[in-house]
């Protein structure tokens, strides 16, 4: 086992190649193209097996990859905001063949306006796809979420595929020492993909179902997938189990930290949980009883283990780096389902959103948030929902409107 | 600058410590202001993104200092220490900025007659910075020159390395100037300037472009370092090469057949200089014509 820096982006691309995957189809984006580059330069210099193909679409992209799944051979791929959404049609069609491959979303905020930097909403795009969501904090988590995704998608009792999500900038273009494991011990943990008797051959085709269906078979079918999606929760955690007896790394489907004798606990996802982990460390310096809550796996839901985390807690702070307009954060409101009218359910569930756009979020803003909600537990009342944004911010906005109105300006009211 | 934060980066990692270092940049590619940042620890590293409280700030170009959008003077406190690359002096600096900071010149780069030493001004800042910092030894920069420059071959690492050195060795009096800053106390820090955003109105609320105003407001001209010089004596009036190739259409040619640079908006890609035909178009470095402008005049 090596330890060398790597990007979010090259940990991506090395554990598709010590997955040993057979197929990539590929489409460029910002900024996940230099994992498509780095396993076409790896193919194209004989340094690992597999094929590559640059579709004209994210679109023709994610057909392939389920197309090729469905025959039973790996299938890696990688994506990024607009192009996901470009895809989502098919997004939704090929997770409803159940043939497992992994994609990798490098998430960036999507248009209008147009920004390279992350948030959340892309992924939150994919939410109810049938795709299932594992979300990385760190470059290792990336290679170790990739690993993990295979044994999960491909295991009989899910048979569905997985998007890995790692945040654009701050894992796909950050460096950070990351343990590259051997390839003897990649293929002890994940054998080659037998897809048993669901593959897919030309000469030999076969049919489940018929080609268009009312509402009785389609109802079936989408709960089947959803019932795949649920039993998943098992499954990761025995692949989770198997993978810390192999790589000594135990990836949980809710990362607690520091939460045992909390009374506030931040909920966040992704990377920019790390910046909470620090926060909290710095909080627990200062004396106070704060954790962090960090749901990794997304899809399934892992509603069990957060009620177990956060049942008895006196004050959660979600801080989503999302927006759902008209609505607000999307993580608290599926927390908040989560923990209704279960026994001990936090009297206080606080929502923050912030990091949009991948717009920073700063140690005192996260000292802030606990303030906040500490203070919540004491008045009894829930904080009305907040936007991490401040006055300074909304003075450089004002000087770049000032800049684009004096077009009107020079251009004339009729212009 | 992503290449000197990656030589940096691999420096410390090769001496044992927890790294991140990554590069940041906007839409704008060739040409435009590019940021880095290197954190180091013995623990692991749980901050990520920008650094907000930098206890080094290197600046390869000095005429970014002026341009709030680069961002170069972003969290500058007493305890900083800044290393230019300038031809001014530090107390130059240190008046014009009005800060407390350390400020250090970069050496060893005003006196390269060579022009193709320029490139390496990353791998000098990564030197000077790895002597700074005080615990990185002159062979470990080296071993990371070789580790993050091997794909350019041999020759391009030994003209890389020369030039780390010669940057290194030129600021031993001060290695070890930079330490680590204290941590913002979750007991005592500055609240957050939090407001409830206002519902405006859609007139000004819709982030529509409709036209290029905009573009020519913002001087982007000032990231240039090099700059493009038309010679009239040589120009044949041929009206179209550079003002075709310039990706920026900061060219324009009169009736005449005159061609003339818009400098508030190119910025020295120097494409019209390997363009030009009777090679009428000379690159000079922009302190040097900025120096000569102000003679002038």
């Amino acid at each position: 086992m090596t330890r060398r820096l790597l990007t979010g982006n090259g940990a991506a691309a090395w554990a598709a190649r010590l997955a040993r995957v057979d197929y990539v189809p590929a489409f460029p984006i910002t900024p996940q193209t230099e994992i498509i580059e780095t396993l076409a330069e790896w193919i194209n210099a004989g340094e690992m097996p597999g094929r590559t193909v640059t579709l004209e679409s994210e679109h023709s992209m994610i057909t392939a990859a389920g197309a090729a799944a469905a025959t039973g051979v790996r299938v890696f791929t990688a994506t990024s905001s607009q192009g996901l959404l470009y895809g989502m049609e098919m997004v939704y069609t090929v997770a409803g063949w159940r043939a497992p491959f992994v994609m990798i979303n490098v998430s960036r905020g999507l248009a209008s306006p147009i920004t390279l930097e992350p948030d959340h909403n892309d992924i939150m795009a994919a939410r109810d796809s049938g795709f299932l969501q594992i979300h990385c904090s760190t470059c290792q988590e990336v290679l170790d979420s990739v690993l993990l995704a295979y044994r999960l998608g491909e295991d009989h009792r899910v048979r569905l595929p997985v998007i890995v999500n790692l945040d654009g900038f701050y894992l796909s273009f950050t460096r950070e020492p990351v343990e590259l494991p051997e390839a003897q011990a990649v293929a002890g943990f994940l054998s080659p993909y037998d897809p048993e008797s669901t593959r897919f051959r030309a000469s030999a085709p076969n049919s489940q179902a018929v080609a268009v269906l009312g509402s009785s078979p389609y109802s079936y079918f989408r709960y089947e997938s959803h019932l795949a999606a649920v039993n998943a929760a098992a499954v990761f955690e025995e692949t989770a189990a198997a993978f810390a007896e192999t790589f000594g790394r135990r990836h949980q489907a809710v990362e607690a930290y520091r939460c045992d004798d909390a009374g506030i606990v931040l909920v966040m996802i992704g990377s920019f949980a790390t910046k909470a982990r620090q926060a909290v460390d710095q909080l627990r310096a200062a004396g106070q009883a704060v954790g962090l809550v960090r749901p990794r796996l997304l899809r399934p839901f892992p509603a069990e283990q957060l009620r177990r985390v956060l049942c008895g807690k006196q004050g959660v702070a979600v801080i989503d780096q999302n927006i759902s307009m008209g609505m607000g954060g999307v993580l608290h409101a599926e927390l908040a389902a989560a923990l209704y009218g279960k026994p001990q359910a936090p009297p206080i569930l606080a929502s923050f959103i912030g990091g949009l756009g991948g717009r920073d979020i700063s140690p005192q803003e996260f000292f802030e948030i606990a303030a906040i909600t500490r203070k919540a537990v004491e008045d009894g009342v829930t904080p009305p929902a907040r936007l991490l944004y401040t006055r300074e911010e909304f003075r450089e906005v004002r000087k770049l409107q000032a800049i684009a109105h004096q077009e009107r300006n020079e251009l004339g009211p009729e212009a | 600058m992503k290449t000197a934060s990656r030589i940096l980066g691999s420096a410390f990692f090769l001496a044992d410590y927890e790294v991140q270092d990554a590069p940041r940049y906007g839409a704008e590619r060739r040409g435009a202001p590019i940021f880095a940042y290197v954190r180091a620890s013995r623990q692991l590293i749980n901050e990520r993104g920008i650094i907000g409280q930098p206890d080094l700030v290197v600046v390869a170009d000095d005429s970014l200092v002026s341009l709030p959008a680069a961002g170069v003077l972003q969290g500058l406190r007493e305890h900083t220490v800044m290393l230019i690359n300038s031809h001014d002096a530090p107390e130059v600096w240190k008046d014009r900025l009005n800060t407390a900071a350390t400020v250090l010149i970069l050496p060893a780069m005003e006196d390269s007659e060579d022009r193709a030493d320029l490139p390496f001004v990353g791998t000098a800042c990564a030197a000077a910075a790895a002597c700074l910092v005080g615990v990185i030894s002159r062979d470990l920069v080296l071993e990371a020159i070789r580790v993050e420059l091997a794909a350019l071959g041999s020759q391009l690492v030994e003209r890389n390395s020369n030039t780390a050195l010669r940057a290194y060795d030129a600021m031993v009096a001060q290695a070890g100037c930079v330490t680590e800053g204290e941590e913002i106390s979750a007991g005592n820090y500055d609240k957050p300037q939090w407001i409830d955003l206002p519902y405006e109105d859609v007139d000004r609320a819709a982030p529509s472009v409709h036209a290029a105003a905009t573009s020519t407001r913002v001087k982007t001209g000032l990231w240039r370092t090099v700059r493009p010089v038309i010679d009239d004596s040589l120009c044949k009036r041929c009206w179209w090469v550079c003002s075709t190739f310039c990706p920026d259409a900061a060219i324009k040619v009169s009736t005449g057949g005159k061609p003339e640079i818009d400098y508030d908006h190119c910025k020295g890609c120097l494409i019209c200089v390997a363009k030009c035909p009777p090679h009428a178009i000379e690159a000079v470095p922009e302190h040097v014509a900025q120096r000569e402008e102000k003679q002038g005049a």
